[in-house]
């Protein structure tokens, strides 16, 4: 398990897969009895959310913080209610999804000084290098230096989440570790997770270090 | 760039452009097309090109009117609402012969409607969306893959007419992530010798104007662009054909649609029901000559639509009402589901051609 903290975060450049991530590490902790909250934070984007899995997280009796307008048309940037309960109930472990970039994670700054007094958290940086605008280490430092300046949270770990969608193969996760290894020692943050659909678990189990099997939280009709 | 890489249909759209060798972009944010925006805005100065989000739609597309005058690439992009917006600056860029690539992906409506996926600006961009005698290219992707292969070729077609091509997506089109290869060949080089971009002192200067003084100087315009239209008609038409070999019946569809559409094609094929499918990826021209085929062939056309039916109209006119075409829809933000579509399927089966 890539995080033992009460709180893990998930941050990092827009469709890198965080929201896969989140469901996939809530349903994980579940099966291991923790009682979980996942915490859609997502300002920046309304399709495409946690919401879309709440019937999988429900069976599995985790909580979901999330907006009440997610998946409606009301277009704007609106935060749920509950949203402290994510300091507030320290019974809970807590996976909170974050919208994408800095301009995603100011959702943070007011839960920070709570997080921080705490300190029990992870904040995790979700990387992709088959996005186009972060393939290489400089451009994906430069968006971790503003989430974390837009967030008044530090990075603990990076989760390497490099996927091509439904091409994606054993070469092209294997393909990405070096990427990933070399960010974390650009960064002098551990690589916690390498993340791959569970139809590809067998094929790359042993070749990876901390290798995370994902199911894919996709049913759309098309 | 030979390895591909994962991104949103905006996102691919803007690459695409850019790759085009588009350096000019003017917009203003609407969900669900800001990523097209903010992908620009993060891309266009570190590569010596224009981001400019403007004070409104109506400003973005007179910007659009600029530089398109200068024979440089340009384009804009919005959702339904914002195309509304831009119509006035359509029908003037139409009026003056100039080249553009708009990008609606479409959101529900009339109105403000919503923010979810929707095709129901189907009339407004194939029958021009602003006032007067015109028509604007009208590409409809289904695949992230197909948003960047359009947008360069609406941009090689813009230049190639002298007229707006548009791309048609929805907001799940703009949304969905998909891998994409940005393998394009270098952009064409196409001659623009009524571009206002300084004469040199060598050179008449150039005007560009959509303002007629004279009715009969403005009706020759007209007649000369409909020459263009009908030129473009017989030789631009694009479409995908699936199973229609031995079809007896045709879905219609087109972006998002299409692609339930054939998940449902699949199942039914599974029952043993002959049903294919004509996509059209340009809705205008709407590609008549496939229509004409299968309306000889089959009992019936289903026309399947995130709107009220509007690409019918199409389909009676391309087939001359020869066949029956019934409408599965969803409106107003939603998609058909693969079971609607297949019941739609069944039923026609059942019923052969009497509707």
């Amino acid at each position: 398990m890539f995080s033992d903290k009460r709180i893990t975060i998930l941050c990092g450049h827009y469709g890198t897969g965080k929201t896969n991530v989140a469901v996939n590490l809530a349903l994980r902790l579940a099966g291991e009895g923790h009682a979980v909250t996942v915490a859609d934070l997502d300002i920046v984007n309304p399709y495409f959310r946690t919401l879309d899995s709440a019937d999988a997280l429900e069976q599995a009796g985790i909580r979901l913080i999330c907006s009440r307008f997610a998946n409606s048309n009301v277009d704007i940037p609106s935060l749920p209610p509950d949203l402290y309960a994510i300091t507030d109930d320290q019974s809970r472990r807590v996976v909170v999804d974050v919208g994408g970039d800095d301009s995603g994670a100011m959702v943070l700054g007011r839960l920070a000084p709570a997080i921080t007094a705490e300190d029990d958290y992870a904040m995790m940086l979700v990387v992709n290098r088959y996005r186009p605008l972060t393939p290489d280490i400089p451009s994906t430092v430069e968006v971790m230096g503003q989430i974390e300046a837009a967030s008044h949270l530090t990075f603990t770990g990076i989760v390497n989440n490099s996927n091509l969608g439904e091409e994606t193969t054993p070469d092209v996760v294997l393909s990405s570790v070096a990427y990933a290894e070399k960010l974390a020692k650009a960064t002098g943050l551990p690589l916690v997770a390498t993340t791959v659909a569970d139809h590809l678990y067998s094929d790359l189990r042993g070749q990876i270090q901390n290798l995370f099997p994902l199911q894919l939280q996709n049913n759309k009709p098309f | 760039m030979a390895e591909k890489v994962l991104m949103k249909g905006n996102e691919a759209i803007a690459e695409a452009a850019i790759c085009a060798g588009c350096r000019h972009y003017f917009g203003y944010p609407i969900t669900p097309q800001t990523e097209i925006a903010a992908y620009m805005a993060k891309k266009m100065p570190k590569i010596g090109g224009c981001f400019l989000q403007a004070e409104s739609e109506v400003a973005a597309i007179n910007m659009v009117y600029g530089v398109a005058a200068t024979g440089k690439r340009v384009m804009t992009s919005s959702s339904s609402p914002g195309i509304s917006l831009k119509a006035e600056g359509l029908s003037y860029l139409a009026g003056a012969d100039l080249p553009a690539l708009v990008v609606n992906v479409q959101r529900g409506g009339p109105g403000l409607g919503g923010i979810q996926p929707s095709q129901s600006d189907y009339f407004q961009a194939t029958r021009g969306g602003g006032h007067g005698d015109y028509r604007m290219i009208v590409l409809a992707p289904a695949s992230v893959q197909e948003m960047a292969s359009l947008t360069v070729k609406g941009f090689d077609l813009a230049d190639k007419y002298r007229m707006t091509a548009m791309i048609l997506a929805d907001g799940t089109m703009g949304q969905m992530m998909e891998p994409v290869s940005l393998d394009f060949p270098e952009p064409q080089q196409v001659e623009k010798p009524w571009a206002t971009n300084g004469t040199d002192m060598k050179r008449e200067h150039n005007v560009v104007n959509s303002l007629f003084l004279q009715p009969d100087a403005l009706e020759k315009t007209n007649f000369e662009r409909y020459e263009r239209y009908a030129y473009i008609e017989q030789n631009e038409a694009l479409y995908e054909e699936y199973l229609m070999e031995d079809a007896e019946i045709c879905v219609t569809a087109f972006g998002i649609a299409s692609r339930v559409a054939k998940n449902a094609i699949n199942e039914a094929r599974n029952m043993g029901i002959k049903v294919g499918m004509i996509r059209p990826i340009t809705l205008w021209p709407f590609p008549v000559a496939p229509f004409k085929a299968a309306a000889d062939k089959v009992k019936s056309f289903i026309s399947v639509e995130l709107s009220m039916g509007q690409m019918i109209e199409d389909i009676r006119l391309a087939t001359d009402c020869k066949k029956p075409v019934t409408l599965c829809n969803r409106a107003g933000g939603i998609i058909p589901s693969p079971e609607e579509v297949l019941a739609a399927i069944v039923k026609a089966n059942e019923n052969g051609g009497d509707l």
